[in-house]
């Protein structure tokens, strides 16, 4: 699985980030000296997105940085600390932080002592003025997101927990680390929205940082003090949207917060006017990373005069034919997409656009703009199209890219009552409940008011006040439907699975399931609908499925498992759901011998009950048959005949499955 | 309070707007759901919306803020409506709340609990109100709603229903008003609504980031300006908040006066059987929303105009779930819209 992360082999096209310290039109022969070169150039970029960031955190929101834990990111961490004067030392957030630390909530000890609700503060609260560090950022929460993102949206924290109201200000830079090793594991978008810097280490090799160091913690001070006098221009606003929109960039926030980045950037270099090469650092740290389609070509009518002035951009045509040597499938995409874009806004339209409203000097901003667009582009890396093509083939289908990764795990422990114990071990004391059990018998325990005797105005807590939490941290079920697709009778099959996905799902509000799709016919088995709980989505990837062909069932099994270990690594418990008549006529290299497909398919389902996943085998062919449950037993799973399955009856099979867990 | 980005000063988002003025003008349409991308300003919007209300009546002393009706079933022993007694009612101006229910809060935050600081120190059982009764004749805003914690959903609908809040908890037992207009925002990425919540939202919106290029700078503009110098922005805007928070009131005491003819209702109920829309709430929503549509406008009876203006927000939410109809519920309503309406358009013409 390709991505666009991966450690570069030495026969892809490194990663160019900063182009224009490399003007020859690169040759594959060059590639690794390229390498080298550039990724020294993404360490330089690092280490000004540091100091950047370092200006003026939270206005900046954030970085993201994808890179292990490693001597890289170390170095670069500590180079910041080392430049963030008052807004060090840097908090970490725990990726499990609960409520009560993040938010706030009661503090027990100090309650106890006076007698009196005393609040404790929260993490974000806690942060106000400082940065904080989030680890694995891409295991985190879409809640514990959520929450962090409102804050950053407001400057100020709302605690409305546990007998406490209250609004505390709240501002910070976030330096959030993806450590993500695969396109699905992404940080939420939520957080991602909101950190304007992006860079990438996990391709920078420890040798090529050593010796460098981002601009003195000195001069990062002075750039404070200047930032609130930089001020930009129309032409640098309308340069940052258009490049946003050209690359196709959604958000109105990604514009905004390249133009925070461009100020930070003029203040470094000691001036009060973001200029041209703020806003290319600005497009190049913010946009490109945020793009979600290649540029629109320049009209062909005046090719020539596109060329010569803009030797970035004819530099960039240049280096995709190359990357498309590479990767034979890069091709279709580069060559079809500026196709797609054609009919939308041009450059030049753009340009004329702004024109109208109140630019003067006209020629200047659209060569600005022009400018700015060229430094994004040059900055795409070769892998990043690659994988923005698969995003927008997801797009497509009408389901946003990362919509899988997002709603991935939003159980959280729930509170579902309260009972009498004693704390400790695996109970956890509810801190109000026990107070609010004790308060009422405060009188008759002989306290009296605070200075007149009594136990002195403290609070007396007896042991049969303690209340303990019940929680039910309930795991997600991810049911994954492994459907045969061969034959004759694949149509009906298949619609009545999708009858029955959309009936699990519309219920899965109160389960908190996920639904997946494989279907397998032919010579393959392919995910017709990735881990989705969501109706809309599923609705669209099950519009139309394919039918016929052989019964390639080996194929179909291993590509469920991946899915079920994938759900098991997320947390969530997978349930195999295989309907099939059990008649392998495909083996795994996709060659038609029987016994050998028969074998390939007992194999795969006896590795599902090596992982110890859950199975369930319907037979749908009109006469249960032995083999069928031969390869039930295998998986270590149900057998269930129902020749004439139909949707309900499906779904109900399903559940009646799952519950047994 | 930090200064709120002024609600006029949004650029574009007309239908988002469009709604929110239509739940400040006339509350009983039953909230708003803005569901949309990120970076689009669903917040921005709620949040500026909340300076832009004009004032109301409330009864002095009472900690609900009730309206000085004659209504007194739910008040409490000793509020000044009681005492009155029908009588004269000492009243005050006080702002409309906007209500923030943050997740991650607490259920004793949202519904009230026993008054811990009073519990604590006297030994005295007191109900401290929470944000449901705060939220009273005003708004109650939940950003990101698909996140919140499902026994909060299950309060906020049984509520939402009922216009009061039972609170039976720690020996307490006490009622008390909360009707208000709840807001919901939230990303579909995120997971989808249950169907009960979608139910309660009487308008739902679709908000998309402005494509046009003119209009994203003029996004940018602003918001760098306001970012500078927060005050002095809204100073700027000042003029065109006033001039909506006057429409707002007018149309206000103009909605008594708004008629719905009965061609209006007749074309309501076309829309809806046309649309298979379940049960009568989709109507009910669309003649409300016309009407305060047309309140808006100023003019005196809701129109087929109004209805178009208003159905899309009104029903889009309410269709059944067609798993053959791949097209979204905004083109399904728009399709129906363009049938009716242009369909008699031309038929008029013709005998005209």
């Amino acid at each position: 699985m390709d991505n666009a992360f991966a450690q570069p082999d030495t026969d892809r096209a490194p990663p160019q980030a900063d182009v224009r310290a490399d003007t020859r039109s690169g040759m594959v022969s060059d590639a690794r000296s390229e390498q080298e070169q550039s990724a020294s150039a993404v360490w330089r970029d690092a280490l000004l997105a540091l100091a950047i960031f370092a200006v003026d955190p939270p206005g900046i929101g954030g970085v993201l940085v994808r890179a292990r834990a490693g001597p890289v990111r170390q170095r670069w961490i500590d180079q910041l600390k080392a430049r963030l004067g008052d807004f060090g030392p840097i908090r970490k957030i725990p990726l499990n932080v609960s409520d009560d630390r993040l938010i706030g909530g009661l503090d027990l000890a100090a309650t106890l002592q006076t007698g009196k609700p005393v609040a404790s503060k929260g993490l974000l609260a806690e942060a106000d003025g400082k940065v904080m560090q989030i680890a694995m950022a891409e295991r985190m929460e879409a809640g514990t997101a959520a929450r962090i993102a409102s804050v950053m949206d407001h400057g100020e924290v709302r605690v409305e927990r546990e007998g406490f109201g209250q609004t505390l200000p709240s501002r910070f830079g976030l330096i959030a680390c993806d450590e993500g090793a695969e396109d699905e594991e992404q940080p939420p978008g939520a957080l991602s929205e909101r950190l304007a810097i992006q860079i990438d280490l996990s391709t920078v090799p420890p040798h090529d940082t050593e010796g460098q160091e981002a601009k003195r913690a000195r001069a990062v001070q002075l750039a404070r003090q200047r930032l609130p006098h930089v001020s930009a221009s129309d032409e640098i606003l309308n340069a940052l949207t258009s490049t946003a929109q050209a690359l196709g960039v959604q958000s109105m926030r990604a514009p905004l917060l390249a133009l925070k980045v461009a100020k930070a950037h003029a203040a470094l270099s000691g001036v009060d006017e973001v200029r041209q090469d703020d806003a290319q650092v600005a497009a190049r740290m913010v946009l490109t990373p945020r793009a979600t389609q290649l540029p629109p070509p320049p009209e062909q009518e005046e090719p020539d005069e596109q060329e010569q002035p803009e030797q970035d951009n004819s530099e960039d045509q240049q280096q995709e034919p190359e990357a498309q040597d590479q990767q034979a499938e890069d091709q279709q995409a580069e060559d079809q997409q500026p196709e797609e874009q054609q009919p939308e806004e041009q450059p030049e339209d753009d340009g004329s656009g702004s024109d109208d409203e109140d630019e003067e000097d006209a020629p200047s901003a659209e060569e600005l703009a022009e400018t700015v667009l060229a430094a994004a582009q040059s900055a795409l890396q070769p892998g990043q199209l690659e994988r923005l093509r698969d995003q927008m083939g997801r797009r497509d289908q009408g389901a946003a890219g990362r919509a899988g990764a997002l709603a991935k795990s939003r159980t959280r422990g729930r509170q579902v009552g309260i009972f009498r114990g004693e704390p400790g071990g695996s109970n956890r004391l509810d801190v109000m409940a026990t107070l609010r059990a004790a308060a009422p018998w405060q009188p008759l325990r002989g306290r009296t008011l605070p200075g007149k005797g009594g136990s002195g105005g403290k609070l007396v807590v007896q042991p049969e006040d303690f209340r303990i939490k019940r929680l039910k941290h309930k795991t997600e079920t991810a049911t994954i439907f492994c459907v045969d697709a061969s034959g004759s009778s694949a149509l009906h099959r298949l619609a009545e699975t999708k009858g029955a996905i959309e009936l699990l799902l519309a219920d899965c509000y109160v389960r908190r399931d996920k639904v997946a799709l494989v279907a397998f016919r032919g010579k393959e088995a392919e995910i017709l609908l990735p881990p989705t709980r969501s109706l809309t989505r599923a609705k669209r990837s099950l519009a139309s499925l394919p039918g016929g062909g052989g019964t390639p069932l080996a194929a179909g099994l291993n590509e469920a498992w991946v899915l079920a270990d994938h759900a098991n690594r997320r947390g969530e418990t997978p349930v195999v759901i295989l309907m099939t008549d059990g008649r392998a006529n495909i083996d795994h290299t996709g060659g038609t011998d029987r016994t050998q497909a028969k074998a390939d398919a007992q194999a795969a389902a006896r590795r599902l009950r090596a992982t110890g996943i859950t199975a369930l085998l319907i037979d749908t062919s009109p006469r249960p048959r032995q083999t069928a449950r031969e390869l039930a037993g295998a998986m270590g799973g149900h057998y269930l005949p129902l020749p004439h399955a139909d949707a309900s009856a499906l779904s109900q099979a399903v559940k009646t499955a799952e519950k047994s867990l | 309070m930090a200064v709120a980005y002024p609600f006029s000063a949004i650029a574009g988002q007309e239908e988002m707007k469009l709604a929110l003025t239509i739940a400040a003008v006339d509350p009983s349409v039953g909230g708003v759901l803005i569901f949309g991308d990120r970076g689009t300003g669903k917040s921005t919007a709620v949040r500026g919306l909340a300076s832009l209300l004009p004032q109301m009546r409330a009864v002095e002393g009472c900690r609900y803020g009730c309206a000085p009706d004659g209504d007194t079933e739910l008040c409490e022993a000793g509020c000044p409506k009681m005492q009155a007694e029908g009588g004269e009612v000492p009243t005050h101006e006080i702002d409309v709340p906007v209500v923030d229910l943050p997740l991650g809060a607490s259920e004793d935050r949202v519904v009230g609990a026993l008054d811990l600081e009073r519990a604590l120190s006297h030994g005295e059982k007191h109900f401290e109100p929470g944000l449901l009764a705060r939220a009273h004749r005003g708004f109650l805003y939940i950003d990101e709603v698909n996140l919140l914690e499902d026994h909060l959903v299950d309060v906020l609908l049984d509520v939402a229903a009922s216009g009061e809040n039972v609170v039976e908890r720690e020996g307490l037992s006490v009622r008390h008003p909360a009707r208000f207009v709840l807001v919901g925002s939230g990303n579909p990425e995120e997971g989808e609504l249950r169907p009960q919540l979608l139910d309660r939202f009487g308008l739902s919106l679709e908000v998309e980031t402005p494509t046009d290029l003119d209009t994203r700078i003029e996004v940018v503009r602003r918001r760098d300006a306001f970012d500078r110098d927060k005050d002095g922005f809204k100073q700027t805007w000042q003029d065109e908040d006033d001039k909506l928070r006057r429409t707002i009131l007018d149309a206000k005491e103009r909605l008594p006066e708004t008629q719905v003819p009965h061609a209006a209702l007749r074309r309501a109920s076309e829309i809806c059987i046309q649309l298979g829309t379940d049960g009568l709430r989709g109507e009910l929503t669309l003649m409300r929303a016309g009407r305060a549509a047309a309140a808006i406008n100023g003019d005196p009876e809701v129109t087929d105009g109004h209805l178009r203006q208003v159905a899309t927000m009104a029903l889009r939410h309410r269709l059944r779930r067609d798993p053959l109809d791949e097209a979204g519920s905004t083109t399904r309503v728009e399709r129906v819209l363009a049938e009716l309406f242009d369909g008699d358009a031309e038929s008029s013409g013709e005998a005209a």
